[in-house]
């Protein structure tokens, strides 16, 4: 379960709009990645699957992959939590393109 | 027939255990103490099965009947003066959640000074809060009001909150012989409370959200399209209710002599009586007088309005409040619906009951009097002293 | 109940895409205290940053029920929510608020002890970020001495917010929950074993968690986690629990670090001078020899 990106067509009608505060529940329709402006990287042979970037992100974006770590850039804020979390580092923060 | 002989308030007790809510949450201020102690002592008997929570103020008391409705449970809540100003900030937090909570206001003189008696400077300083406004008169009037607002709040072209409103003492306190319906007849008229505006453990939401410049007014136009709805909903309502319980009521309006009425005097509330036996006597004294009971003021019943005054010569509005500096804010709402019409005939507002004052016959006939030969559109009745330089 | 940690919590994530600032702490103790609770927890949240970055349509944050209470009326909505579900026959959920210092300490402070006084089975989380964040970080009664704040700012005449801190753990624990205890998100794995604890009693419980907030306390985005660690190993923040009547102290330094340090970490304490930490580290000591003298501690 976790809140998606859907797509929001512009109402028409005002039958288009919930009559009443009142919606699905985690209903997305804009990504964070534009707050960056730095991202952090992965260095996969460096990581050890300690699971503690993926527990300190306050955005939840960290998912378990395989052992490891993987980034949701759509909503990385570019915090850098996670960066100064990792024992290991094997995050670093890199310039957004 | 299951006749008792109940005040007001205890009465609208009997009818809200009819209406079985789930949930009753309240805080106790006078005059509206004997509705919640009823009711603690139905919960008490058994007689209701609702959760009875002691919240700590009227602000808590709205804020948890908010909360059960949110999860589709029927609420109930009742308060007064004091105790609906300070819930005020929650007013328009229900009705634009649009959520059917149906709370009685003891109508009530709001500080300061402080007084504890009857006028409806209360309810009438929150028109403008999205909630249905209706005034009973009677203690019958006001059980039935119990059952009839849950059908009306809960329809789902309405989905808004209705404040019934009991004047102070002089309806919540004094007593009549009513008619208590029996739990099955109350269960064939009102259905049980079904809502997709939930918290939903099977479907999740997220409820009482921000809508900023984009779409606000549309949500704000559906509110007020709802409280439109209810004129047509009331009326179904009133039928249903007279099909299965054999009483009928008038809808918005309550016309006495009206039909051919050439001075329509217009009130609320229980002094509707008193006003209707002086039009009697001036009846028969050859005179055209009518009264109109405006029974609910949201919303407001424009065309009912106009359809009686059109013949009207002269109309005036007597009213238990005053918006300082201007004029009684039901008058302000009669003389809109009369220039909406077109209907270009003098009106005059006479503010009176404030605090509890009386009401008495000669005040009326006086009011009878001013509307019949002119003079000042808005008048204080009832001074004990002498106002001029 | 087995222990969570990052191994064991669930991955769903039931708080997402929200526009909280980046590194903000009060996310962070709602996301963590959402994957302990699951998908039938039931979150009021009042006016504050967490309800103003969740929920703004059509953007909703929340994958489980959450709805927005009226600033006063966090606890008051809760006790209504749980009595209606209860009323309809649905008892397994858990109704949880979320609600910042004003919504816990100040403008929420009654309907709060209402709630904990009539004993409702609801789990009340305050998120401490030490001032009113959300309207542009204005002094609350959780703001800690000396702290500028842009309603206690530091100048030549006053410096910053000389009020000490007030103690809800303890005035909530004075009214007799089932159970209270504080926390802090640079002790992640601490607040989610109370979170989870709590999720298993039943009655009024209530979490106290230090959620500090870089853009209010003049920190970089990075240091959010450490920083909150730092507040309990310096001794300015204790982490306990309330339960049967008594108080017990989960984390006992063997040695504070050092006061001053945290302090000049922060732009919100940057005008301080000696005097004033001493004064601080003063009120740290007479605190903890209360503790000390009051508290079991394990």
């Amino acid at each position: 379960m976790k809140p998606e990106l859907k797509i929001f067509v512009k109402p028409k009608h005002i039958t288009d709009l919930p009559n009443g505060t009142y919606y699905e529940a985690g209903h997305l329709v804009s990504k964070n990645a534009g707050w960056r402006t730095k991202r952090p990287v992965i260095e996969p042979s460096k990581c050890v699957g300690c699971l503690q970037c993926y527990l300190y992100c306050p955005d939840g974006v960290i998912g378990k992959a395989d052992g490891k770590v993987i980034i949701d850039y759509d909503f990385c804020k570019g915090c850098g939590i996670c960066a100064k979390i990792c024992k290991t580092r094997a995050i670093k923060m890199e310039a957004e393109r | 027939m299951d006749k008792h002989f109940l005040s007001g308030n205890e009465a609208f007790a009997y009818g809200v255990r009819l209406a079985k809510p789930n949930v009753i949450s309240a805080y106790p201020i006078t005059p509206q103490t004997i509705v919640v102690e009823k009711l603690s002592e139905m919960v008490e008997n058994g007689s209701l099965e609702s959760d009875f929570i002691h919240v700590e103020s009227e602000h808590s008391a709205m804020s948890c009947a908010i909360g059960a409705s949110a999860v589709g449970a029927r609420t109930f809540t009742a308060t007064s003066s004091q105790g609906l100003l300070y819930m005020a900030e929650c007013l328009p937090y229900a009705s634009g959640g649009r959520f059917p909570i149906v709370m009685m206001n003891a109508n009530r003189s709001t500080a300061l000074p402080w007084n504890i008696y009857g006028d409806q400077r209360d309810s009438i300083s929150q028109l403008d809060s999205g909630w249905i406004q209706v005034y009973a008169e009677t203690a019958q009037e006001s059980l039935d009001l119990a059952l009839l607002s849950y059908y009306i709040a809960e329809d789902k072209r309405v989905m808004t909150p209705v404040m019934v409103n009991l004047d102070g003492f002089t309806l919540t306190h004094t007593y009549e012989l009513v008619d208590v319906p029996s739990k099955e007849l109350a269960d064939q008229f009102l259905p049980p409370f079904e809502t997709e505006n939930k918290l939903d453990l099977e479907l999740p939401k997220n409820l009482g959200y921000s809508v900023g410049p984009d779409y606000n007014t549309e949500f704000k136009y559906m509110e007020h399209i709802g409280v439109r709805n209810a004129i047509a909903v009331i009326a179904q309502a009133e039928a249903r209710f007279c099909e299965i319980f054999g009483r009928r009521y008038s809808g918005l309006i309550d016309a006495h002599l009206c039909e051919d009425a050439e001075y329509i005097l217009i009130t609320l509330g229980t002094i509707a009586g008193l006003c209707r036996e002086t039009a009697d006597t001036l009846r028969a004294n050859g005179v055209k007088a009518g009264v109109l009971r405006l029974r609910y003021i949201r919303p407001f019943p424009n065309e009912e309005l106009a359809a009686i005054l059109k013949n009207a010569k002269a109309v005036g509005v007597l009213e238990k409040d005053i918006s300082f500096g201007n004029e009684g804010t039901i008058y302000t709402n009669v003389n809109s619906a009369l220039y909406k019409a077109g209907i270009n005939i003098p009106s005059y507002n006479f503010i009176g009951g404030l605090g509890g004052r009386d009401i008495t016959t000669e005040n009326i006939e006086e009011a009878f009097h001013h509307i019949i030969n002119g003079g000042k559109k808005v008048n204080f009745i009832g001074l004990v002293v002498d106002v001029n330089d | 109940m087995i222990k969570l940690n990052a191994k064991t919590l669930r991955e769903d994530e039931f708080f997402y895409g929200h526009k909280a600032c980046a590194g903000c702490g009060g996310s962070l103790a709602v996301r963590i205290a959402l994957k302990v609770l699951g998908e039938k927890a039931i979150a009021v949240l009042p006016a504050g940053c967490m309800s103003a970055v969740g929920f703004n349509f059509p953007h909703l944050c929340f994958a489980n029920n959450a709805i927005i209470s009226t600033f006063a009326g966090t606890a008051s909505m809760l006790t209504g929510i749980e009595a209606g579900l209860r009323a309809k026959g649905i008892d397994d959920f858990t109704a949880v608020g979320f609600a910042g210092d004003g919504g816990t300490a100040d403008i929420g402070i009654q309907a709060l002890l209402g709630a904990v006084d009539r004993g409702d089975n609801l789990l009340y989380i305050c998120y401490d970020n030490e001032a009113y964040m959300n309207t542009g970080i204005q002094k609350s009664s959780l703001t800690p001495f000396g702290a500028k704040t842009t309603t206690t700012p530091a100048g030549k005449n006053i410096r910053g917010n000389l009020k000490q801190k007030k103690n809800v753990f303890e005035i909530v624990a004075a009214a007799e929950p089932a159970y209270a205890a504080t926390a802090s998100i640079g002790y992640i794995n601490d607040f989610i074993a109370k979170v989870q604890k709590a999720s298993e009693i039943k009655g009024f419980k209530y979490i106290h968690v230090i959620a500090p907030c870089p853009t209010g306390w003049g920190i970089a985005t990075d240091e959010t986690v450490e920083i909150a660690k730092e507040v309990v190993d310096c001794g300015l923040w204790y982490l306990a629990e309330y339960e049967n009547g008594e108080f017990t102290l989960n984390h006992k330094p063997k040695e504070f670090t050092d006061v001053e340090a945290y302090l000049r970490k922060q732009i919100r304490f940057k005008h301080l001078t000696e005097e004033d930490i001493q004064t601080i580290q003063r009120f740290r000591d007479a605190k903890w020899k209360a503790i000390y003298k009051n508290f079991k501690t394990i």
